[in-house]
């Protein structure tokens, strides 16, 4: 059982990440990814959002929309859930970490529309359907695996921006041309990872 | 009928959860809004520039109808801002000090010459980094305008190679004096006074080779001042600007032509 937790984790960091593998949430990748401590608060806020509206979302569509055949409102609940969650989020950060909530700024209300907590969400439920042993323990973790997966992509990509301030790039490419093709050379590097996670684990 | 009915019933059911949730939630968590700093943040002029010492015009808003700042810091607002707020907090009028920054520097391509040719990055923090940029006198304007690009009012220009700065677009913000890795350009009070186009404070004879307009601390200013108000520290002249009324005396006295006097209505 922990190993496989433990499998889920490290795979949904390195072989699942969500930024680098499945190119989801690139709007904060490249909006807040300058500076480093907006990069670590945002990547917080964002892992603390995926987590909490999967713990809420799993029961609402096992128990709520499947019995009834109402899978195909799973989008719509769903958005709605997370719009709901980020709102609250906005509310106790502002009443009791109002540094947090000033230094994150729009940022906070846009992880709203940030396709990676959708994404999470509905694909730890593709993953239960495929697999009936990955239960609501395991879609947690995988959760907070995305989330710690979107941190370290963003540490990584934060550090690669500030060498990119200080580099000198043809005119041409200079801003996003040259951003996007250093996020293309991460994720490739990413890649590297496949079969890490099993190979660790089953030695 | 039902097909319709229970999906519209469940998704306006959990919508009206999280409404119900969310209202509950802003009733306990809600934090009151300050009035005074609203109306203030309407008073000031929102260029964020950071010449009052807060992060911005809303720190600076909540610092004052806290009771903790006092109005007339607000340089770009001036004495106009400076009453406005003063009405909202209901207390006396302060006038504020009017500034402006000021390059101490005079030494153009016409007086000065390079050690070298720099080749690389176009800002003065750069070139600084290359045995302090390329001029013959270390304390010298760099001239690539680093000073130019964080100025919000279009005040500072750069001519001949040295920054140069319109006192009647200068708000005095002070960003510049921030961007300048030299440090020359300094804050001095907006009033008719005697300055000091210079910052070299090498010997005499070091200036002098370097540039010709340098300050060589030959202390003839200092003679001819008749109100005590321009002195010669570190072989470099600087004036009192309290004493100052801008006579000229010390601008007609200096061998070099290194002091100018500013002029303002």
């Amino acid at each position: 059982m922990i190993k496989a937790l433990v499998a889920i984790f490290l795979a949904s960091i390195l072989t699942e990440n969500y930024i680098l593998n499945k190119f989801l949430g690139i709007c904060p990748f490249l909006g807040v990814s300058k500076k480093l401590n907006t990069a670590a608060g945002m990547s917080l806020a964002v892992t603390f959002v995926m987590v909490l509206s999967t713990a809420v979302t799993w029961p609402i569509y096992t128990y709520i929309l499947v019995p009834n055949n109402m899978v195909f409102l799973q989008t719509l609940v769903f958005i709605l859930i997370i719009a709901t969650l980020v709102q609250f989020i906005e509310i106790i950060l502002r009443k009791y970490i109002p540094s947090l909530y000033k230094s994150l700024g729009i940022y906070l209300p846009l992880i709203t529309t940030n396709c990676a907590v959708l994404g999470v969400t509905i694909l730890v439920i593709e993953k239960g359907a495929a697999d009936p042993s990955f239960g609501y323990i395991h879609s947690l973790v995988n959760a907070f695996g995305a989330g710690a997966g979107f941190m370290v992509a963003m540490i990584i990509f934060s550090g690669v921006r500030q060498r990119l301030e200080s580099s000198d790039i043809p005119d041409f490419f200079k801003g996003l041309p040259i951003t996007l093709i250093a996020a293309s050379i991460v994720a490739v590097s990413f890649l590297g990872f496949q079969g890490v996670v099993d190979g660790l684990l089953n030695q | 009928m039902t097909e319709i009915f229970f999906p519209v019933l469940i998704v306006s059911g959990i919508g009206f959860t999280a409404g119900l949730v969310l209202s509950i939630a802003s009733i306990i968590m809600n934090v009151p809004k300050n009035e005074k700093a609203l109306k203030i943040l309407d008073v000031l002029p929102g260029a964020n520039c950071g010449a009052c010492g807060f992060s911005g015009c809303e720190g600076y808003a909540n610092a004052l109808a806290k009771g903790k700042s006092n109005p007339g810091l607000c340089a770009p607002g001036g004495d106009d801002v400076a009453t406005k707020i003063s009405d909202i907090l209901g207390v006396n009028n302060k006038k504020m000090d009017q500034k402006v920054a000021f390059v101490m520097c005079g030494g153009n391509i016409n007086c000065t010459d390079k050690k070298a040719t720099y080749v690389g990055i176009c800002s003065c923090a750069a070139a600084m980094q290359v045995h302090a940029g390329s001029g013959k006198c270390s304390y010298g304007c760099i001239g690539f305008g680093d000073c130019t690009k964080v100025c919000k009012y279009g005040a500072i220009s750069i001519k001949d190679g040295i920054a140069k700065i319109d006192i009647n677009k200068c708000v005095a913000c002070g960003m510049c004096v921030k961007a300048c890795p030299k440090n020359i350009i300094k804050l001095i009070p907006l009033k008719n006074q005697a300055v000091v186009n210079c910052s070299n404070s090498d010997k005499g004879i070091l200036t002098k080779k370097a540039c010709k307009v340098g300050c060589i601390g030959c202390k003839l200013c200092e003679k001819a001042c008749n109100y005590d108000a321009i002195h010669v520290e570190n072989n470099l002249a600087t004036v009192d600007a309290q004493k100052c009324i801008g006579c000229g005396k010390c601008r007609d006295a200096c061998p070099n032509g290194c002091i100018s006097i500013v002029k303002c209505n």
